[in-house]
């Protein structure tokens, strides 16, 4: 999958200042021996199923399948501890600090999903923890930062560039490279630096190994279609990877289609540069400068994407579409309505992919994704409502 | 090593004290105000850097980090750089200094030609390491022109003269974790850093990232061959001091004496 240097194909990489080489270098390594290590994977996984709460449920959705003339089974992230698929890669990764001696943990935040679940598993093994926030994104998802709090961590809120993770993720960067030995950067999603995307990914892993056990075990055989929304795109590695190798299955990404004219639809109109660490799809003018994105999802307002992702759609192994803002709130309202389930906003971009892709496929089994659940999301949601 | 780096590594050992590098982003503090700087610039330092903005620089702190900002702005792209650099003659070497994504969506090879037509002597990218800087380096190299490597303190020593082998003329010494503009300390670890640099280094070694005034420059000398000075003069420009003279006020009294 992955080439020695940290490459997907012709993406990722590892485009850092010097001063960060020496500490991915250690943590490349250290992550090689662990991910290995009997002791370090029984420790991980007693934390994913007493503290996270796995194996999450794979949820029937019969009425939202009447609807959309579908069998479709939702893979449930959003019971995980925290809300949200993001404390599976934070609490791997909190293990990680502490086994490479870390005095302290630094992260990035969107949607506060990421920042919560490193708070967390931050507080969880015993590191303090500093999580950079756009200004934007603090006002939008208060309740995340109050939680943050809470959870003992420092939020600096972040009011350069948009205000968004875009720039959460150049502060926590200058943070590491001002400590590279003492402070471990806990990046939320599978972009980033080599080993990050990958580190990340096989964090994620879990989602789309038990998602494809659960599937065989309610159908008697693989779904038709997985579907999980893109930003970074750690939700969609983690459940994509389960089905790589089964060609039949078709896996579809759904990006945010924003307002329609500024987006974060970076596998469909990005094009090929560096940023955050990595060769990627970027969402950048003819000089090179990054773009402007936007979401009504916090979580998929960002110009980069995860480099295998970028790999994935130029193998025609994912396919990867989008949905713009309405169109995922009517699908968050339509999920709550049907099935009593309340996604994310970011979820909520897949469940109007999965909705789409079944107008083709009338009858077929899809599973959808839902990485978060939409409690954090309730501020926003009575904005667009105008109430 | 042919011309463009020679001119860099000539003008940084043609003078007795250490040479002095003089950052600043294009366009700062207005381009029509920059356009006025960078000559004076030139006479007063003995190498010129000249800041690419872009819309994320992660290796700097707020102050170039403003200015990059200022730049972008401005409209300042680095085709507009170039053109400004074909239309002004300097009388030091100018390098430019950016992140790795302008330069990419330029075209390598179309800015090494550009660079070659417009006299520019080489590149800084603080986000391109070693291993990922294969075509530029190549693109550069079979010019003349010059790919400034950065060496940090986290730099292991055998890597450290890799970096300083294959740099091009001269290395630049980080001198501290961080980001650009905080005050650096000069302290004995450090000292022993720059003076392993100095040690494995074939060519000139420049000390950079945090100094601001004479006294630091006294105190790296005999451990480096020069400095850059970037935030401290965006700063004194932001002060409505003279950037040139501040630039000269930076030698140490002695030297040339």
């Amino acid at each position: 999958m992955m080439s020695d240097s940290g490459r997907f194909g012709p993406y990722g990489g590892r485009y850092v200042p010097e001063t960060l080489v020496a500490a991915l270098d250690r943590l490349e390594a250290s992550w090689g021996e662990l991910s290995k290590d009997p002791t370090f994977r029984a420790r991980l996984r007693a934390e994913q199923t007493s503290y996270v709460g796995r194996p999450t449920p794979l949820t029937p959705a019969p009425r939202l399948g009447e609807i959309w003339g579908a069998r479709v089974y939702l893979k449930r992230e959003d019971l995980c501890h925290t809300g949200a698929h993001k404390i599976n890669n934070a609490i791997g990764q909190a293990l990680v600090a502490v086994a490479m001696g870390a005095r302290r943990i630094v992260a990035e935040t969107g949607a506060g999903q990421h920042g919560v679940a490193a708070a967390a598993a931050a507080a969880r093994v015993g590191l303090p923890c500093t999580v950079y926030m756009g200004v934007v994104d603090v006002n939008r998802q208060r309740a995340n930062v109050e939680r943050m709090h809470l959870l003992g961590a420092e939020v600096v809120p972040v009011d350069k560039g948009e205000g968004t993770l875009r720039a959460s993720i150049d502060e926590a960067l200058r943070d590491w490279v001002t400590d590279p030995e003492g402070t471990y950067y806990l990046l939320g999603s599978v972009v980033g630096p080599h080993p990050y995307p990958t580190l990340v990914a096989e964090l994620q892993t879990v989602i789309g190994v038990e998602a494809r056990s659960q599937i065989i075990t309610a159908t008697g055989g693989l779904p038709d279609a997985v579907v999980a929304c893109v930003g970074g795109g750690s939700n969609a590695i983690g459940i994509f990877r389960g089905f790589l190798d089964d060609p039949d299955v078709s896996l579809v990404g759904v990006e945010a289609g924003g307002d329609g004219v500024i987006h974060g639809a970076t596998l469909n109109a990005g094009r090929v540069g560096v940023l955050h660490g990595a060769m990627t799809p970027l969402l950048q003018d003819q000089q090179g400068q990054v773009l402007e994105t936007h979401s009504i999802a916090p979580g998929l307002d960002y110009p980069g994407v995860g480099p295998e992702h970028a790999m994935l759609r130029d193998r025609g192994r994912a396919r990867y579409v989008t949905v713009d803002d309405p169109t995922a709130l009517a699908a968050l309202r339509e999920c709550a309505v049907a099935e009593g389930v309340i996604p994310a906003l970011e979820s909520a971009h897949a469940f109007a992919g999965a909705r789409r892709w079944v107008e083709d496929h009338v009858g077929a089994t899809v599973v959808v994704c839902v990485s978060g659940r939409g409690d954090k999301d309730l501020d926003i949601i009575r904005e667009w409502s105008g109430g | 090593m042919a011309e463009g780096a020679a001119r860099v590594t000539e003008a940084i050992t043609a003078g007795p004290g250490l040479a002095l590098c003089a950052y600043l982003t294009a366009g700062y503090p207005d381009p029509a105000a920059f356009r006025e700087i960078l000559p004076a610039l030139a006479a007063a330092a003995d190498v010129v850097e000249i800041g690419v903005p872009f819309t994320d620089p992660m290796a700097d702190g707020l102050t170039i980090q403003r200015a990059s900002q200022v730049a972008l702005d401005y409209g300042v792209t680095l085709g507009s750089i170039l053109t400004l650099l074909a239309e002004t003659p300097l009388d030091a070497p100018v390098l430019l200094m950016g992140y790795y994504n302008p330069f990419l969506a330029y075209g390598l090879e179309r800015l090494a030609e550009s660079m070659t037509e417009t006299g520019t002597t080489g590149l800084i990218v603080p986000d391109l390491p070693l291993e990922e800087s294969g075509d530029l380096f190549h693109t550069l190299e079979t010019r003349g022109l010059a790919l400034v490597r950065l060496v940090a303190p986290t730099t292991p020593p055998a890597r450290m003269r890799v970096l300083a082998e294959s740099s091009r003329g001269f290395v630049y010494a980080v001198n501290a974790t961080g980001t650009t503009g905080k005050a650096a300390d000069f302290d004995e670890a450090t000292l022993d850093y720059l003076d392993r640099v100095s040690s494995v280094s074939p060519i000139p070694v420049l000390a950079g990232f945090g100094i601001r005034d004479r006294s630091q420059v006294a105190t790296l000398s005999g451990h480096v061959d020069g400095v850059v000075v970037g935030s401290a003069l965006i700063e004194e420009i932001d002060r409505g001091g003279d950037p040139a003279a501040f630039i000269a006020g930076l030698r140490p009294e002695a030297a040339g004496q």
